[in-house]
């Protein structure tokens, strides 16, 4: 089973039907297939064992997508936002390689002779000249379709494979084929080296859904390229949904009632700003989607149901669940488990497992499936008595204070219910007593005083116990993410050093 | 037949992949399925002529096989003479 089949039967049932709009050119199924089989040609004759992006989103990626897996060779997307250093090593993991985008860094960073360079407008115009005589068939897909470089923030990155027979399992298990009506569009602002800017090519293709692409995320001309293409589906990390609903409320706030789905993943989604959205969206259905690279994207999800269920509730129960990432997809199986690998049950906090035909769970020099085929995600979380799942963090960030596990979640989620914090931040810091103790740095917001540690510390001992309480308290202005939204506690930690 | 495999019909335009394979013979519109369209097409039999949906993905009652239908026809789908059923997974909301 190979990915290109998803293109392939779009443009089977739909070849004059537009697939991909980005900057302002259309794209149609045929001429996106085409491509992909010109791609797939270039790819075969330069030798190269893997295809690489160094780009932003557009037609290209699309074609070096599909065309790679017809060649039979993985693709891999690199982060054009890593340091010169970082990318250099990487680019010397996969030469030989055929790359396509930022030509001139790569030539600077890693010159070789090994390599194939191809900026974006080259590649796309020499695989739509030989689309016409490229072969049709492609490689079976046994192998690797996508390969991911992590992030690699305490040894070097891994290479997380996926198999095609992953990601085909994901999208037959979740979409319909041709389900999107004519006029459907998905606004697409995640960068292409993310698991959720690859899932969401495969899902819009093989739902025939118009994809809307937008390279670099700015809030106006996010809000602008949705009323003028009529998105009716988006995919935003929080900080995108924040930064969007920010510049509405400035006053730039073009129609968007054509917004049918909304759907976010990719780090916390403060609850302040889901209630904000869900109010600001009435007739939006909102879907919190939770997932990791090697899981193919998506394992749980959180309904427009239920948001509404949980936005409107009384019931502490349900309206809790706002801050959940739902139940899992009924292809897949997750499992809470204690650190000697055995099933907690509902309530009880530990790390998180999951099983099933899209979970590869597998780097290029290991694989981190057990024996049972399970795969520990290394996220901490918890399941209520019907089901949903609740994130505490990552099983690294666990703070150990004295051999007792303390999630830093259960400390940020109490300050943040303090009026005057804007933001917070709870990590371990080294303590003589007790191996790890609790060191909380928080942002006030605009316009109010900073309280007292005496506070604030009273807040923590008042709703949680006196081992939450913060042994060290810092200020700051904000915050570091990263361009994903992700909370950088290694940074974090840096400070407490300092 | 390992997953991956396409098959095209002997009476008609459609055309399976196989996801999942058990033993026994698939068939659409009553006669077996080939790696090649013969050269002319025959009839689907009156009992296999239901027709196939593209995109859909059919099943036996055992679970032993699914096929995705990747070109839609006249015939419809059986293994060894039993009929398949569409097998209608319950719609999630997208979520990328």
């Amino acid at each position: 089973m190979n990915i290109a089949l998803f293109l392939e039967m779009a443009a089977e049932a739909a070849p004059d039907r537009i697939g991909v709009v980005c900057d302002g050119r259309r794209w149609t199924y045929a001429e996106l297939l085409g491509g992909a089989r010109g791609a797939a040609a270039l790819i075969r004759e330069s030798g190269c064992t893997h295809v690489a992006l160094l780009d932003e989103s557009s037609e290209a990626a699309a074609m070096a997508l599909f065309g790679a897996a017809l060649a039979g060779v993985p693709y891999v997307p690199l982060n054009y936002r890593l340091a010169d250093a970082d990318l250099a090593a990487l680019l010397d993991r996969i030469t030989p390689a055929l790359i396509v985008g930022d030509v001139d860094r790569v030539a600077r960073l890693y010159p070789s002779e090994a390599n194939t360079l191809y900026s974006r407008a080259d590649f796309v115009t020499a695989a739509l000249a030989r689309s016409a005589d490229a072969p049709a068939e492609g490689e079976d897909g046994e192998g690797i379709a996508i390969q991911l470089f992590t992030s690699g923030t305490t040894a070097a990155p891994k290479a997380a494979i996926l198999r095609h027979a992953n990601l085909v399992s994901y999208i037959l298990g979740t979409v319909e084929f041709a389900s999107a009506p004519e006029e459907d569009a998905a606004l697409v602002s995640v960068p292409p080296y993310h698991i959720a800017g690859i899932a969401a090519l495969l899902s819009s293709i093989y739902a025939l859904r118009r994809i809307l692409l937008l390279p670099a995320f700015d809030p106006k001309a996010w809000l602008d390229l949705a009323a003028a293409e009529k998105a009716s589906n988006a995919f935003v990390v929080p900080t995108m949904l924040s930064r969007i609903i920010d510049t509405m409320d400035k006053g730039h706030a073009p129609d968007l009632s054509s917004l049918r789905s909304f759907a976010y993943g990719g780090g916390k989604m403060p609850l302040e700003l889901i209630h904000h959205a869900l109010d600001l969206f009435p007739e939006t259905g909102f879907t919190n989607a939770y997932g990791l690279t090697e899981t193919s994207s998506t394992i749980a999800l959180l309904g427009p149901d239920e948001h509404r269920a949980a936005h409107a509730s009384n019931d502490p129960a349900v309206s809790a669940r706002l801050a959940s990432v739902g139940r899992p997809l009924p292809t897949v199986e997750i499992e809470i488990r204690d650190e000697d690998g055995h099933v907690l049950p509902a309530g009880e906090q530990g790390e998180i497992y999951v099983r099933g035909e899209q979970v590869s769970g597998e780097y290029r020099e290991r694989s981190a499936l057990n024996a049972e085929g399970w795969f520990p995600t290394r996220d901490a979380g918890w399941i209520d008595e019907e089901g949903y799942l609740f994130l505490s963090g990552r099983a690294d960030d666990v703070i150990v204070r004295g051999g007792e596990n303390i999630s830093p979640g259960e400390i940020e989620d109490v300050v943040l219910a303090h009026p005057a914090i804007a933001d917070a931040a709870a990590v371990a810091i080294p303590s003589l007593e007790w191996g790890e103790a609790v060191g909380l740095i928080v942002v006030i917001r605009e316009g109010h005083e900073r309280p007292g540690d005496d506070e604030l510390n009273a807040l923590v001992r008042a709703r949680l116990r006196s081992s939450r309480v913060p042994e060290k308290l810092l200020f700051a202005d904000t915050l570091p993410y990263n361009e994903m939204g992700k909370l950088l506690r290694r940074e974090i930690k840096k400070l407490f050093a300092a | 037949m390992k997953p991956g495999t396409k098959l095209k019909s002997a009476v008609c335009d459609t055309e399976v992949m196989i996801i999942r394979c058990g033993e026994g013979a698939i068939e659409c519109g009553g006669a077996p399925m080939g790696d090649a369209k013969p050269e002319t097409l025959g009839t689907p039999s009156a009992d296999h002529a239901n027709g196939t949906l593209m995109g859909k993905r059919y099943v036996d009652a055992a679970g032993a096989f699914e096929l995705l239908c990747v070109k839609p026809g006249k015939g419809s789908l059986s293994v060894s003479g039993a009929a398949l059923s569409t097998k209608d997974a319950k719609p999630l909301p997208a979520s990328d």
